[in-house]
């Protein structure tokens, strides 16, 4: 019998770019499939290791004394998602942490909050509650951090999970095996879907810098976050070593200043992990201020993802106010 | 160009305590391991940066330095030539220690009396001193292995004269080899930094160098000369303008002395379209800005693919701005003093030429000291080749930035300059690098980098950059003749 034949697809020519949104201009076409956006990733200026290391090198020598100092340790304080991403947190945990974040230094009234405290998902209305009314953030780790190796439905699962327990601040990873393979297109759009998700929450994009390896990565994985909307870009979740670095923070600076100058969106960048010391921190905020710009020297343009940091700047705070060291117990535990 | 608002993080001061070094009101000649009189007039020695007077200093006369000359002979034949190279390596080692430790002293002394940043003189000139010297000292009873056959013999008594842009910097580079080679040297350090030299001096009496191994004449231009033209000179080497090398090539040429000559450049920074930009910027910036463009090896010449032409100067202009410019003995200076009135005045002299020329001129909105002999870092661009900026050694903070569009019209520009001493080629391929770099007739060529400097590395010019070479196994040769 001579039945009638059929196209096994019927839109197999035509348009089909699947429907998403697009980045913002100039860059709008870059996402209309895996080759372009591989192609403008791959296009991006290289980065050389070297001349990276050698720069900040330099920038670590800047000599921040009494006045600057001053004013860049209270500035730091005010820039920490004060965090705790352990599987032994407790609510009593999260609490003491929301109280330390209300008032780093008792001792001291004039010493700023921090910017957020930085939970998991499960704990973002405890955290939310203890901090009522004070302007901290709450933040909370999501899309099954640390790893991200979970299905997308589970992601967002996660993100809306922490939305509704009051996070405003949604910290996401990026699925790093998607990236190392060359599959940029579902990592975008994953970022995106997350952005969605999160509605009224600020998203922070999470590199994990320290599996990406490269500085040429970095740079386009930066790139890819910033494309898909995240409001911030993260070097890592402090679950793998190296973390925040200082060539990985000059090349995240140099990404979102990039950006800025070709979109007019503003990005900002959130070192995590690593960065115990004032010493460490101050070198970051000069890192920021000569690579960047002051634009992007306040809480809602960079953070410091942190639990130890801001004890050692509350010591140093108060020795450059007594004229003397104090020691660790002068400052609570958390 | 758009003024950014003020910074929140405004750096306060951070001056390197000047305390550390003692500068004497006035110093003598170094001859035969102590400090005697000049016979000349006294000079007297500046603080760019502020114009005070640091100390006065002895002018070697034609006598003089016939008696620094003759205390070197005496040490070349009778201590330092017949002694054991171990032990003349263990002399060198000690001086390289010695160095180390004091090297905060000469930093802040080569800051005052040169002008350059502490960070640099703290970072760069003492730590690279030091290592010419730890690296000559290895060299010292290692010198079968030169290349030059078994047993080379040294020359004798070397004439040295150096410049003022890296005052200690340019000593090690003459004295370590001359030195570890078994030769005695007399060196004049130039008119307006020799306070470091002196320190120097002083740092062979610690380390009990036999008297009249290293002698130290200071003086002016006549210094120099006599001790160019002394007649019991065996080698003459000398660093500076290509204008005093040529007469110094006259006065040498028909006598039996060698000589080594490094001397101007106008190096060509070669930026292609996939360089990594960002590193390239600071590059550049390194290349021509550093120790105020002080440098005989400088970028002083941007050759940029004409695609990222804008890209790249725009990205260059935005960090020009964010240098810091002022006090030398600031530890966040990247910008310190020049030298010199004259020098200031010869800069200025090339830059309203460029510009007479119809080069485009750019400097940052930034405020210069009262005191002091200060330029602003300054970008021409719209530079033809025939421009007296693109051909002139400037000297000075001062970079010309000219585009090409092919390969090929990189290293016909590049190599289109009477000088060869420099280049740099920034790109992410690594086989263009190697196959532009061999065209390019210059001594040194940095790949994706600029003005790095380390003494197992030889450096010397083509063409009117001089000849001979300083540093690794090769510059020994230059202190050296084969076994008879």
């Amino acid at each position: 019998m001579a039945g009638m034949t059929h196209v096994l697809d019927p839109d197999a020519l035509s348009a089909g770019a699947p429907l998403r949104p697009e980045p913002p201009a100039p860059f709008s076409d870059v996402t209309r499939s895996d080759a372009a956006l591989r192609a403008f990733l791959h296009g991006l200026p290289g980065v050389d290791q070297v001349g990276a290391e050698a720069r900040v090198g330099v920038l670590a020598t800047r000599s921040i004394k009494t006045t600057a100092k001053a004013w860049a340790i209270d500035t730091a304080i005010s820039m920490v998602d004060l965090t705790t991403l352990e599987g032994a947190d407790t609510p009593g945990k999260v609490r003491s942490l929301a109280a330390k974040a209300k008032q780093p230094d008792p001792t001291d009234p004039s010493c700023p909050q921090v910017a957020a405290v930085c939970v998991y998902g499960d704990l973002a209305g405890v955290a939310r509650k203890a901090l009522e009314g004070t302007g901290i953030h709450t933040a909370a780790v999501a899309t099954a951090f640390p790893s991200g190796r979970a299905s997308r439905a589970v992601k967002l699962a996660d993100v809306r999970d922490a939305v509704a327990g009051g996070a405003d601040e949604i910290d996401m990873v990026i699925d790093r095996g998607a990236f190392l393979a060359g599959r940029y297109l579902d990592v975008y759009d994953e970022i995106v879907a997350v952005k969605e998700t999160c509605g009224d929450a600020h998203l922070k994009v999470i590199l994990e810098t320290g599996e990406l390896v490269t500085l040429d990565n970095v740079r386009r994985a930066s790139c890819l976050a910033m494309l898909a909307g995240g409001d911030f870009i993260k070097t890592s979740t402090g679950k793998i070593s190296p973390a925040a670095t200082l060539p990985v923070c000059l090349v995240m600076m140099e990404a979102v200043r990039d950006f800025r100058a070709a979109t007019g969106r503003q990005v900002g960048v959130k070192p995590a992990g690593g960065i115990r010391t004032t010493k460490d921190a101050i070198r970051h905020l000069v890192l920021v201020n000569e690579v960047a710009g002051p634009d992007w020297l306040s809480p809602e343009r960079f953070r410091f993802g942190a639990s130890g940091l801001l004890n050692d700047l509350l010591l140093q705070r108060q020795k450059l106010h007594s004229g003397h060291y104090s020691g660790p117990d002068h400052v609570s535990v958390d | 160009m758009t003024t950014a608002p003020p910074s929140p993080f405004e750096y306060a001061p951070a001056p390197e305590s000047r305390s550390i070094v003692d500068i004497a009101p006035s110093y003598g000649l170094f001859v035969d391991g102590e400090f005697v009189d000049g016979s000349g007039t006294p000079f007297t020695t500046v603080d760019p940066a502020t114009e005070e007077v640091l100390s006065e200093v002895a002018a070697g006369t034609a006598e003089d330095v016939d008696r620094a000359v003759k205390a070197a002979r005496r040490a070349f034949t009778r201590t330092w030539g017949p002694m054991r190279p171990a032990d003349r390596g263990k002399y060198l080692f000690r001086i390289a220690r010695l160095l180390q430790e004091r090297a905060r002293e000469f930093a802040v002394l080569e800051s005052l009396d040169n002008g350059k940043p502490i960070r640099e003189s703290r970072d760069v000139d003492v730590p690279l001193a030091a290592a010419h010297f730890f690296y000559h000292a290895g060299w010292a009873d290692k010198l079968d292995w030169a290349g030059l056959g078994p047993g080379p013999r040294p020359l004798g008594v070397a004439g040295q004269v150096i410049p003022w842009n890296f005052p200690l910097l340019m000593l090690a580079w003459k004295v370590a080899p001359a030195l570890a080679t078994g030769n005695t040297v007399v060196l004049k350090p130039a008119e307006t930094t020799p306070l470091t030299a002196l320190l120097f001096a002083e740092v062979c009496r610690q380390a009990d160098l036999p008297p009249g191994v290293v002698n130290i004449v200071t003086g002016a231009g006549d210094t120099g000369r006599a001790v160019v033209e002394h007649e019991d000179v065996d080698k003459v080497a000398f660093t500076g303008s290509t204008e005093v090398g040529k007469s110094i090539a006259r006065a040498v040429a028909g006598t039996r002395k060698k000589l080594t000559l490094e001397l101007g450049g106008k190096a060509a920074n070669i930026v292609f379209d996939d360089a990594p930009i960002d590193q390239a910027v600071e590059g550049i910036v390194l290349g021509i800005f550093s120790n105020q463009g002080h440098v005989c090896c400088a970028g002083s010449r941007l050759l940029v693919q004409e695609d990222v032409h804008d890209e790249v100067v725009a990205s260059l202009q935005r960090r020009i701005g964010t240098l810091r410019l002022g006090d030398p003995l600031d530890k966040n200076t990247d910008i310190g003093a020049i030298n010199s009135h004259l020098q200031l005045a010869r800069i200025r002299e090339l830059v309203d030429i460029g510009e007479a020329e119809g080069a485009q001129r750019w400097q940052p909105a930034c405020e210069l000291p009262e005191r002091g002999f200060w330029f602003p870092p300054t970008v021409f661009t719209d530079v033809s080749p025939a421009h007296r900026i693109a051909r002139d050694e400037v000297f000075g903070p001062v970079l010309s930035v000219l585009t090409f569009r092919t390969p090929d019209e990189a290293v016909a520009k590049a190599n289109n300059t009477t000088y060869g001493l420099s280049a740099g080629i920034w790109s992410e391929k690594g086989s263009r690098i190697l196959a532009i770099a061999d065209r390019l007739r210059a001594g040194v060529v940095w790949a994706n980098t600029f003005n790095r400097f380390d003494p197992t590395s030889p450096f010397g010019g083509y063409k009117q950059s001089g000849y001979g070479r300083e540093g690794g196994r090769v510059g020994l040769a230059a202190y050296l003749k084969e076994a008879r």
